[in-house]
């Protein structure tokens, strides 16, 4: 099985990210487009099975593990790929391109590891290729965004990397399934722990919406995608069943929501929901039935499709516009009435209104929970879908689309429909949002499991329809509540954006403090002092002794010719010192000698 | 096309919203009188109207939750960090 070619689906990824700057001209475009459709074609022709395994010193190295569970998240991720790169065709920077692909590259190379030390070596390749979209936006925010979110995820690594190290101390095993989630050794939570902060689990989360606000137009497509859902499979592969997740995952859903209301600028309003959406899935992955499991990679595959979608849409407007805050726009229908459409389908999707993909997969976990009777769960889940709906299906779209005119004479003069490439890639992700929704084997029958699950019963219809419609109903009686304000939500991250600043400012005030204290005192006037004693010190000594002499004798004592002065003199040319310094050691020696 | 369709939409708003609210009292009357709750997971979801008690009560829990917190100090000034 090792010994023939294998031919891993990132490995198209990585070659078109090298060739490609060595395209000019003409062929440039085709080329972007081809790339990830061959990637797509690879991952659709893969068969099942262990393959391009490799020794390495005294292990073996697992790159080709092909089951159900990886290859439906490698479907969907290599078509977000070549859907993403459709988006950002316009994208003149092939550096950024090329750190797209190779971030997608780095997810695959994670779907497709088999034991965790291929496993973290593309952990880390996602890291550090996807930090370059945020830097290409190019404002000065985007460095130090940059940077933070590379902080964070070094030390997630770092987490991750203990985590096995100690995990083959312990075992000797470095394959990568099933953990024992009943018993969990410190090693185990360590992996756990590097997992669920690529997750944005809170308190492990703020990384995100940090990164993905600032990220380019066409990079935040791709951040939205790959991230949090390699994270997601991971922890389905390694952790179902780990009960700890559930309540986790509850967390996550409604503190998205929470934080979607205060939230001013759209790409970060939709990057709070990432963290709530993503929150089902981990709570999915807790609860780890076969439904659940099954819902955990459904919704994943619907998610990475609406997000990206939504991100497409809003990412449009700051395209065309420049802006992304809610209250810098509004009224947007007449001009650009394309994206609004399209945002829309992302955003009734993501509600999981009936016939769209989100009611087909969300649902999953929810069942799931109910079937488990964890009711406390399953109600709160759905309290968080209360707040989907409300932000990203009804605030998003109204209050860019509709409600106040806010932009300024220059926004309303750029404003326009975004180009045709873009339009596309928003209509094929808008289309399989609405094929999933329409018809349900597309999705069900890539599912690791068999599914038995019905999602459109009367009840789970009528059920939901009440839902949303009556959080419609709210939003529209709240509306004055709901208007958008200029503010920034502080988020876990101020902890180290500001602890920062705490340290500079300790380090100003004390460290400084203490730095002119020791150059003051321990480099100048200590040694002064020093000096004047070890040069003066034996002069005065003497002077105390001789001065009465001198009295009694009548020798002239002061004065430039004085005995005083010329006694100083000597003593300044070190020539009694010297003698003095040999007299006092021939007067050591000799008292040793005698106690001797 | 869209924005025409949008437009008729707003010329006729009062009707829309009569529209909309005739929607929500068919639901509610659907799951009172007709729907089959055999199936249902919770007693209480047997109580005619449930979901949409629920789905309204979120809404207004969210927004009211999310805007004490958000007044509690969390919702800075845009030049926050910045400063």
């Amino acid at each position: 099985m090792s010994g023939e070619f294998w031919f891993h689906p990132a490995l198209v990824l990585i070659i078109g990210a090298l060739v490609l700057p060595l395209l000019k001209g003409a062929l440039r475009k085709p080329f972007m487009l081809l790339v990830p459709l061959l990637s797509f074609a690879v991952v659709l022709q893969l068969e099942q099975g262990v393959f391009a395994v490799f020794p390495f010193l005294d292990w073996e190295l697992t790159f080709g593990r092909v089951d159900q569970l990886s290859l439906v998240f490698a479907y969907i991720m290599t078509l977000m790929c070549f859907i993403g790169t459709l988006y950002g065709l316009h994208v003149d920077n092939e550096y950024e391109v090329m750190a797209a692909w190779l971030y997608v590259a780095g997810s695959l190379g994670v779907i497709f590891a088999g034991d965790l030390l291929v496993l973290f070596l593309f952990w880390e390749v996602m890291a550090f290729s996807s930090v370059f979209l945020v830097w290409f936006r190019g404002r000065s925010e985007s460095l130090a965004t940059g940077y933070r979110y590379l902080l964070v995820h070094t030390f997630g690594g770092l987490v991750l990397l203990a985590g096995i190290v100690l995990h083959y101390q312990a075992t000797g095993d470095l394959s990568f399934n099933q953990f024992d989630v009943a018993s969990p050794t410190i090693a185990i939570w360590l992996i756990m722990i590097g997992f669920i902060l690529n997750a944005a689990v809170p308190p492990l989360h703020a990384w995100l919406p940090d990164a993905y606000g600032e990220a380019t137009v066409s990079g935040a497509v791709f951040m939205c995608a790959f991230t949090t859902k390699t994270a997601v499979y991971a922890l389905a592969r390694g952790f179902a069943g780990m009960e700890i997740l559930i309540p986790l995952g509850v967390i996550m859903a409604l503190y998205g929501v929470v934080y979607a209301v205060l939230e001013n600028d759209a790409r970060r309003l939709l990057a709070y929901h990432i963290i709530s959406q993503v929150g089902y899935m981990v709570a999915g992955v807790g609860i780890g039935t076969e439904l659940a499991i099954n819902g955990v990679c459904a919704h994943a595959f619907a998610h990475i499709l609406y997000k990206g979608l939504l991100f497409m849409g809003v990412g449009s407007v700051l395209y065309m516009t420049g802006k992304s805050k809610f209250t810098e726009l509004g009224g947007l229908y007449r001009k650009m009435p394309w994206a609004f459409v399209f945002t829309l389908i992302g955003g009734l999707s993501i509600s999981a209104f009936p016939l769209f993909s989100g009611f087909v997969s969300k649902s999953m976990i929810v069942a799931a929970g109910f079937e488990d009777h964890l009711y406390w769960a399953a109600f709160l889940l759905t309290l968080a879908s209360a707040g989907t709906f409300l932000h990203t299906g009804l605030k998003v779209p109204y209050f860019i689309w509709f409600g106040k005119n806010n932009c300024s004479a220059t926004t309303w003069e750029r404003a326009a429909d975004p180009p045709w490439h873009m339009n596309l890639a928003m209509a094929v992700a808008a289309f399989l949002c609405i094929l999933i929704g329409v018809y349900t084997p597309y999705l069900y029958q890539m599912l690791p499991y068999a599914v038995a699950y019905e999602p459109y019963t009367a009840y789970h219809l009528l059920e939901t329809m009440q839902i949303l419609l009556f959080t419609a109903l709210g939003f529209f009686l709240f509306l004055k509540k709901l208007t958008p304000e200029p503010v920034t939500s502080l988020d876990l991250d101020w902890f180290y954006r500001m602890g920062g600043r705490v340290f500079q400012l300790a380090d100003e005030q004390w460290l400084g403090r203490l730095n002119r204290w020791g150059q003051e005192t321990l480099a100048g006037t200590v040694p002064h002092r020093l000096n004047l004693f070890f040069q003066e010190g034996p002069a005065r000594l003497c002077l105390l002794v001789v001065r009465p002499f001198w009295q009694l004798t009548g020798v002239k004592i002061d004065g430039p010719d004085g005995a005083e002065r010329q006694l100083r003199d000597t003593f300044n040319r070190s020539l009694f010192s010297v003698g003095s310094t040999a007299i006092c050691t021939v007067a050591m020696l000799l008292v040793l000698l005698l106690l001797a | 096309m869209i924005v025409k369709l949008i437009d008729g939409l707003r010329r006729r708003l009062k009707l829309v919203i009569r529209l909309g609210y005739g929607v929500l009292a068919l639901l509610v009357l659907l799951d009172a009188l007709v729907l089959d709750k055999s199936h249902a997971h919770t007693a209480a979801e047997k109580l005619p109207g449930f979901w949409a008690i629920f789905g309204f009560v979120s809404c207004v829990l969210i927004i009211v939750i999310s805007k004490w917190y958000g007044h509690l100090g969390i919702m800075a000034r845009e030049d926050y960090y910045e400063r």
